[in-house]
């Protein structure tokens, strides 16, 4: 029986790695035609620009990787990112408060909605898809109340521009904080306890009641994790813009929720990797930016990822198929 | 000195209701270090029930439990494990998407720096633990890629790796081979050694002759009786459990088959290699077994025949004339009816009321033209077949989850006879079912069999087999190595053909 079952692993071995290197592959594969396409795309300044336009998105795909991989969907991602930005927007520029206070402001705000997502799941028992589109409007109705339906601009502190814009070596900051978050996060979803019953949970959710966990507890961390990071998508997005744009926001969720999908996680819960999401991230962003370049129109842009998210989707399905 | 002992746990007059059932009404058990006690009664006894609230699953209305002496409240499964009360699930509690070793260790992970995991540690205590256990597993393999009864050896090793003084085994060797079920044996027999009290759900009684020492019987929710196992026997355990009559047929006048066959399949192979030319026929009124071992091609045979999964090569005659089957739309269309062995995931949508489900595979023959549903004639239908089987349920508009197992497994076969199969394919018709419940489903079979109707019985039971099939053919690791009558057939000759590489 032993024999048969380490050929079997060893088969599942090769398919999973093989899916991430299809990912990475197409990736290289895009970023080569693209090259070849236009003189324009291959440029430092280029790639700083779509790793610049990747930050947020990342960052935000990044936070929603944990929630996804136990099973839960968040829809309320882009507007709780923007309502972070406004309220960085009102403490920084309207109550005069320092720059860092604001920050923190953001995030925690952010983590507040992922506490109040993660406590109508848990012990509500609502299904994520209704209290993440609740959430999802009640942010984006709070952000026109809170801001006046006006976007705050940061004008009287110069150096919130810098967390997004501020350069190292010509990289602007907030593609190293976007690095940085992404390694933190692989390591704890990969090697902590948070991340193994983030896994459980997903994989199945009674069993890991059973072996005596707290499901909940765990569940609502998932979520208010998700919210810190979409408050530092909220600040990184309002110090790029260098102000708060109330009206901003609804799109980003599914632009998350797909580059965690093209990065070869299910939706069903139990796989997924922060490493796949990055990936997943790029290939929407040097599509986007390589259709600009080749000069295809805004429109057909959208057609394009679209058909890839469904792409991905098949042929990991297919994968899964054959073994 | 006093020889009486202190029982490890004690269980009086446990009260648990759910809405609109009593699942237990004064549930009692004693357990004793180092024995094993058999929990018998029938699906809906109320064994499971109790045995979640020894393990803090469910909280009881009232009643008292001891623990060594003293009186514990039980309010989750965790605070049953600290006290040292652990229990292997009937239906799996394991986590596919992680490892043998993380689902051993789950919740109580070795770390390093507090909140990182100890992966070699998790892998290497698991490694031991398996060793002791004689126990061939990979730590590192992904329980989804485990076959069911490895699976199995994954949760035992689970519930005895938490070292608890009292194990709970529900229905442990459901899907366990025979040298697996010595192996587990020979665990049992050494935790018991320890000390380790064990309590011992199983429908297989001839096993509790092998394994336990005394045996406590529920009915209705109620607690029976208690008593040593040396000095009953299986017959006096079943009248316990069942209170009532068994519905017997001990036959042995050559049955009339009619030499009409009506299924003929050629050289089946499929795609995936599973089943490897297999040939057989069915005639009209028949009930052709199916025995072999787990993983022998049998339900491999039928979901093929059932256009459910593809076939590489073979030919399927109905009646003479050759049909193409390719996929379970077609085959319900030629009257073929399969009932899935997990009738739960693959046979019933639990949610929905039995008319629903009843209804599922016919809805052409109740609608209207424009597409409403006649749901006055359905009911009526369904009504009546509801009555002709005895599916026992408040009324037809009952959610089918609320039914017993027995109830269930009814209820999968009245859609198949409302469709007017006649063709019905049967895979482990009686397992997870109690003794009463299963005489019904002989006698339906048996019924069927006599209207005209021809049965294909998968089943790993060998007494269901010898005792249903008018015919059997055996399988062995996906081709047909024997085909015996209903003379010829014994255990041995089965199991000799079972295992003819």
């Amino acid at each position: 029986m032993s024999t048969e079952l380490t050929k079997r692993r060893e088969s599942l071995m090769k398919a999973e790695s093989r899916q991430k290197l299809l990912a990475f592959s197409s990736l290289l594969v895009m970023i080569i035609i693209f090259s070849l396409a236009s003189p324009n795309f291959a440029t430092f300044s280029n790639f700083v620009g779509i790793l610049l336009s990747t930050a947020v998105v990342g960052i935000l795909a990044t936070g929603v990787t944990f929630i996804i991989i136990t099973g839960g969907i968040d829809l309320s991602i882009g507007t709780v990112m923007t309502f972070c930005s406004v309220i960085a927007g009102v403490m920084i520029t309207f109550w005069g408060l320092p720059v860092w206070v604001g920050v923190i402001g953001a995030v925690l705000s952010g983590m507040m909605a992922g506490l109040i997502n993660g406590l109508l799941i848990s012990k509500l028992r609502l299904p994520a898809f209704i209290a993440t589109l609740g959430m999802q409007m009640i942010a984006a109705g709070l952000n026109l109340v809170i801001s006046g339906s006006r976007p705050i601009y940061f004008l009287h502190e110069p150096r919130f521009r810098l967390i997004a814009m501020g350069t190292l070596f010509g990289i602007p900051y907030s593609v190293f904080l976007f690095f940085g978050l992404a390694i933190v996060a692989s390591i704890v979803l990969g090697r902590t306890v948070f991340g193994r019953y983030t896994y459980s949970i997903g994989s199945n959710e009674e069993a890991t009641r059973l072996s005596g966990i707290n499901v909940d507890r765990w569940k609502i961390g998932v979520y208010v994790l998700g919210g810190f990071f979409y408050g530092v998508a909220g600040v990184v997005m309002a110090s790029r813009l260098n102000s708060a744009q109330p009206a901003l926001g609804v799109g980003y969720e599914l632009e998350a929720i797909a580059a965690v999908v093209i990065g070869g996680a299910s939706l069903s819960g139990g796989s997924g990797t922060i490493l796949g999401t990055i990936i997943g991230a790029f290939i929407m962003s040097v599509l986007t930016n390589g259709l600009r370049i080749l000069s295809i129109p805004q429109e057909w842009q959208t057609v394009v990822i679209g058909s890839i998210v469904i792409l991905a989707v098949y042929t990991d399905i297919i994968r899964r198929r054959k073994d | 000195m006093i020889l009486v002992q202190q029982p490890l746990v004690r269980m009086e007059n446990i009260h648990k209701s759910f809405p609109g059932v009593k699942a237990l009404d004064n549930g009692q058990l004693e357990l004793r270090a180092g024995e094993v006690h058999a929990l018998v009664g029938e699906n809906g006894a109320g064994k499971s029930t109790l045995m979640k609230i020894l393990t803090g699953i469910y909280i009881p209305d009232a009643g008292k439990i001891y623990y060594k002496g003293n009186e514990v409240q039980l309010t989750s499964p965790r605070s049953a494990l600290d006290l040292g009360i652990s229990i292997i699930h009937q239906e799996f509690n394991l986590v596919p998407h992680l490892t043998v070793a993380q689902n051993i260790f789950i919740g109580r992970e070795p770390r390093k720096h507090r909140f990182m995991l100890d992966e070699r540690k998790i892998n290497l205590q698991t490694q031991e633990l398996l060793d002791t256990l004689n126990i061939d597993l990979d730590p590192k393999a992904k329980v989804m890629d485990l076959a069911v009864a490895a699976q199995q050896m994954v949760e035992i090793a689970k519930a005895v790796s938490y070292n608890s003084e009292v194990l709970v085994m529900d229905e442990p060797t459901a899907a366990l081979a025979d040298n697996e079920i010595e192996q587990l044996f020979a665990i049992i027999r050494r935790l018991k050694s320890k000390g380790v009290g064990i309590i011992y759900i199983s429908h297989r009684l001839e096993e509790l002759k092998q394994i336990s020492d005394r045996i406590s019987v529920l009915r209705d929710g109620a607690y029976i009786d208690t008593v040593e196992t040396k000095e009953t026997d299986v017959s006096k355990i079943i009248s316990m459990m069942v209170g009532r009559e068994l519905y017997e047929d001990f036959s042995d006048e050559p049955v009339q088959v009619s030499g009409e066959v009506v299924l003929e399949v050629r050289n089946m192979t499929r795609k995936d290699g599973r089943t490897k030319d297999v040939s057989f026929t069915l005639h009209k009124g028949e009930i052709l077994g199916f025995a072999g071992l787990l993983g022998a091609g049998r339900t491999e045979v039928a979901r093929a025949l059932f256009g459910a999964d593809v076939l590489a090569s073979g030919e399927i005659y109905l009646r003479g004339e050759r049909v193409n089957i390719s996929s379970p739309a077609d085959a319900a269309r030629f009257g073929i009816g399969y009932l899935s062995e997990d009738r739960r995931h693959l046979g019933l949508a639990l949610g929905l009321d039995v008319t629903s489900n009843v209804g599922i595979t016919n809805y052409d023959d109740f609608k209207s033209r424009l597409g409403w549903v006649k749901s006055k004639e359905l009911k009526g239908s369904v009504s009546s077949l509801v009555d002709v089987l005895n599916i026992k349920t408040p009324s037809i508009d009952q959610r089918v989850a609320n039914l017993s197992g027995g109830n269930q497994q009814k209820t999968v076969i009245a859609k198949w006879l409302l469709r007017d199969c006649d063709i019905l394919i049967f895979d482990e018709p009686t397992r997870g079912i109690d003794v009463g419940a299963k005489h019904e489903i002989y006698k339906l079979l048996n019924d069927l069999a006599a209207e005209g109707k021809s049965i294909i019985m998968i089943s790993s039971d060998l007494p269901e087999v010898l005792r249903m099939s008018h015919r059997v053919i055996v399988m062995c690791e996906g081709r047909i190595t024997g085909e015996l009558s209903r003379k010829e057939a014994s255990q041995e000759t089965i199991m000799s053909y079972a295992t003819a590489h």
